[in-house]
């Protein structure tokens, strides 16, 4: 019996990732290797640090949630061609606006209330910021790759101003910062464990994104419109709008993101929140090849490598930016895997006459 | 420009022959070339015959050392030589003209004469080059300003400016790959009449790569037809009917009847467009103001080079592009390309290069096959919800039903073989119901039997009632099918007859512009 196309496809799919995961690693051996310590060690250590204990485990997926919400950000325009990386300004907009409308709203409301309200308006700023992307490159054909970037710096931009300025917290002295929620406000964490409800709404995203693009007709449409915009256009399909209806579900995801490290991790919006989570989604997502359910696993891995920082800075006096290089890294020899697809004869179909 | 032919080449030297001995070229499994021999004799002019994948180009291409061939040998005036590459071909005075322009289009003529020669120096002294160039000029039967830019020069001058850089190179034997698929039946006579006159007077040889046998009768002195990589036959074109060499060429497949068109009378005007106007990609007015009609069971050929507005104005009809100007109507209505507008008005598209403007790569013939109808029940369930299962149903019952050759439903179409990418889009498309048909030189680069099924299925449609719009760059085609003929030049209709009054010279003038 002959394997169909589409298992050979998919075991292609994850055997390439596998494969630049592996380079990686060996590089990254390299380098520990040049800065004086033991790459065993220091792989030992990473493991223990992202898995080893019951901390570590919980640690990496407090970090996985946004992680996984922000790739969902690059993941979802990808499936139209489209090459998003302003994840990050999604997020910080979405989460100064969270934290903005909390300290607005009547100081009697019920928490739940509140939370719902900072959810709704993280998943708003965020959508209207990736939103405006998709939207300038409908209308006027700017490069939605740039527009995404530069919208970021106008994102951080604001929650700098806004967090030294306007809604700055008088107690905050040199690290400025909104006033606080309040503990009452924060999203709670998951029965039985310490890991806040992030996580679970991140899955609960990737799930729906998944299927919306992969069971309903406007994954159908939007999936036609990646592939071949001409061929969608000759189908009749609104490609305009299909392009910024998916930007806003992009940036909302992004923007949700933002929000719950407000709700849930910082309680307040400062500048330590805009934590680059924006930037690993982008490597998140290339690395789970778009799919929006193998976004899950690789962001908690890629948390992993960025909860064992700390403790290869505290036993091996290594920099934490250590983990960063990996993560670099692996961005690299991602991109550059991704010229492997189809050069292996294995994973290819047989011709057919 | 002057067109006498009295003058004669600059170094009359020996013309050059070149034999072709049991080649044989292999591509894994595969055989394109199976021991073919055959003998182009110096100062001729040779036609090489065959349909799409006979052969030709491979030929060709060992000859001029692009491939090594599996087995045999090239003769080049009686001296046996193993050609390695495109460089030694050269030099031993073969040179190619390809089907396609090779020009830089901002540079001169003279530039571009230059630079085509391979020992250029580092430091190029333009005025000695203009002095050699203007002696080999004197004694050349076609005359263009060296000062002229490429993109100037018109679609007949820029074929003989790729045939005097050939000369200038010094190729005694030139191999020509289907030289007037972008010329006007004018430009093709008057560069195929110099040629004929430069191998009878100046002893160069021609091996031309063709498949109009009207070019063959009027112009070859010999022939020879490949046909799946074997040779044929051939002989004196003055022994050969162009029957003689359709019966080589096709051999015995069983090719599908032409479908017979049957007497339509319907005045139901189906396809309208009102001074239409489009751009093309680079903000230049491609279309303009082009106002036609197509009745149900018509078919309207709009023939014209190719360039001149007709992709734009296929685009537009597509909904790919959107127009500047005017509208289109469809059953008296405007018709904005939407898919409800589509769906409602049943407007149906075979562009040409169905994989590149119809078909998603990467998507299986199944989510290919159900473009149109994926929203819709039973693909769907509330407009909302896939069902691949039923996806999969449809596309097997047209697979089986329009031929297409696949391993199976769940296979990418960017898998398939382009006649059976173009069948599948015909399933598509033509399965339903169909009012309006946009067709696209749909048979592009097709074999024989998947051109005579597409054509006999266009015929078939119109038949039924459908108003064909057909654009194509093949007269034949437009000859084959059309009961009305509008010409198309720089955008505008010019020219425009019924089928019966259709007269070849008169649509190659307007083709041409005059």
């Amino acid at each position: 019996m002959t394997i169909s196309a589409r298992t050979l496809g998919a075991i292609e799919a994850l055997f390439i990732p596998l494969l630049a995961i592996l380079i990686s690693m060996i590089l990254f051996a390299v380098f520990v290797w040049i800065a004086g310590s033991s790459p065993a060690d220091v792989f030992a250590l990473m493991y223990k640090g992202a898995f080893g204990t019951s901390f570590s485990i919980e640690n990496t997926l407090q970090r996985a949630a946004p992680l996984i919400l922000a790739a969902l950000c690059t993941a979802l325009p990808a499936h139209l061609g489209m090459v998003i990386i302003g994840g990050e300004g999604a997020l910080v907009i979405g989460g100064l606006s969270a934290a903005g409308i909390a300290l607005t709203l009547p100081s009697g409301s019920s928490p739940l209330m509140i939370q719902t309200v900072m959810i709704l308006s993280g998943m708003l700023m965020g959508g209207l910021w990736i939103g405006a992307s998709g939207f300038l490159r409908h209308v006027r054909g700017v490069n939605e790759t740039i527009s995404s970037l530069l919208l970021s710096y106008i994102a951080i931009a604001i929650l700098n101003h806004m967090v030294s300025g306007p809604l700055r917290d008088p107690s905050s002295l040199n690290k400025p910062s909104t006033r606080p929620i309040g503990d009452e406000n924060m999203i709670g964490s998951i029965p039985g464990m310490d890991v806040h409800w992030g996580l679970v709404m991140g899955i609960i995203f990737c799930a729906c994104a998944y299927v919306l693009m992969y069971r309903t007709t406007f994954g159908f449409s939007a999936r036609m419109v990646g592939g071949n915009v001409r061929a969608a256009a000759m189908s009749g399909l609104p490609v305009g709008r299909l392009l910024v209806i998916t930007c806003v579900i992009a940036g909302a995801a992004a923007g949700l993101a933002g929000a719950v490290e407000v709700a849930a991790v910082h309680g307040a919006a400062n500048a330590p929140f805009a934590a680059g989570y924006g930037y690993t989604g982008i490597l998140i997502a290339f690395l789970a090849r778009q799919n929006p359910l193998a976004i899950i696993p690789v962001a908690i891995l890629m948390a992993g490598i960025d909860a064992s920082g700390g403790l290869l800075q505290r036993r091996l006096d290594l920099p934490d930016a250590t983990v960063y290089v990996l993560q670099g890294i692996i961005f690299i020899v991602i991109l550059a895997c991704e010229t492997l697809f189809g050069r292996f004869n294995i994973f290819q179909p047989k011709e057919t006459a | 420009m002057s067109l006498s032919a009295k003058t004669v080449l600059q170094h009359p030297a020996a013309a050059v022959g070149v034999e072709i001995i049991s080649l044989t070229k292999q591509f894994g499994e595969f055989k394109a070339l199976d021991n073919v021999s055959l003998k182009i004799r110096p100062a001729t002019f040779h036609a090489l015959l065959g349909e799409n994948g006979a052969g030709k180009s491979t030929l060709v291409k060992c000859v001029m050392g692009y491939y090594e061939p599996t087995e045999g040998n090239v003769l080049v005036g009686n001296h046996e030589y193993a050609i390695t590459n495109p460089q030694q071909a050269q030099s031993l005075g073969l040179g190619m003209v390809y089907q396609h322009f090779t020009v830089v289009p901002h540079m001169t003529v003279l530039e571009n004469m230059t630079l085509a020669s391979a020992d250029l120096p580092k430091i190029i002294d333009w005025s000695k080059a203009r002095r050699q160039l203007v002696e080999f000029m004197t004694n050349m039967p076609f005359d263009i300003n060296l000062d002229t830019k490429a993109h100037d020069l018109s679609a007949g001058e820029k074929q003989k400016l790729e045939i005097l850089k050939q000369l200038y190179l010094g190729s005694k034997f030139l191999i020509l790959d289907e030289p007037t698929s972008v010329l006007t039946p004018g430009e093709a006579d008057e560069v195929l009449g110099l040629i004929r006159d430069m191998t009878q007077r100046a002893g160069l040889t021609v091996l031309m790569i063709t498949h109009k046998f009207r070019e063959v009768m009027s112009y070859a002195d010999e022939v020879s037809v490949l046909r799946q990589g074997k040779y044929i036959g051939g002989g004196l074109v003055k022994d050969l009917t162009p029957d003689d060499m359709a019966a080589m060429m096709v051999g015995s497949e069983i090719l599908q009847e032409s479908a017979t068109r049957e007497q339509q009378h319907s005045q139901e005007v189906r396809l309208e467009t009102i001074r239409l106007s489009a751009l093309d990609d680079t903000g230049h007015q491609a279309v303009r103001g082009i106002s036609l009609r197509v009745k149900s069971g018509e078919i309207l050929g709009i023939a014209g080079v190719s360039g001149n507005g007709q992709k734009e104005l296929v685009e537009v009809l597509a909904g790919q592009r959107k127009p500047a100007e005017g509208e289109i109507r469809v059953h008296g209505k405007t018709y904005r390309a939407t898919r409800k507008e589509m769906r409602e008005s049943k407007v149906f598209c075979l562009p040409e290069e169905p994989l590149k403007n119809a078909c998603v790569k990467g998507m299986s013939v199944a989510e290919n096959m159900a473009f149109r109808t994926f929203d819709t029940a039973p693909q769907s369930r509330g407009g909302w919800w896939l069902q691949p299962s039923k996806i999969v149903e449809k596309s097997k019952e047209l697979i089986q039903q329009y031929n297409v050759k696949t391993s199976g439903p769940d296979a990418p179409i960017g898998t398939l073989s382009g006649g059976n990418v173009q069948r599948a889009v015909l399933a598509r498309e033509l399965s339903g119901d169909v009012d309006v048909l946009v067709v696209a030189n749909p048979v592009f680069g097709l074999d024989f039997a998947a051109v005579s099924d597409i054509r006999s299925q266009i015929i078939k449609a119109r038949n039924r009632g459908v108003a064909v719009l057909l654009v194509s760059e093949d007269l034949d085609e437009i000859f084959e099918l059309s009961d009305r003929i509008g010409v198309m030049f720089h955008g505008e209709i010019v020219h425009e007859t019924s089928i019966d009054d259709a007269d070849l010279r008169v649509i190659g003038r307007h083709m041409a512009g005059n």
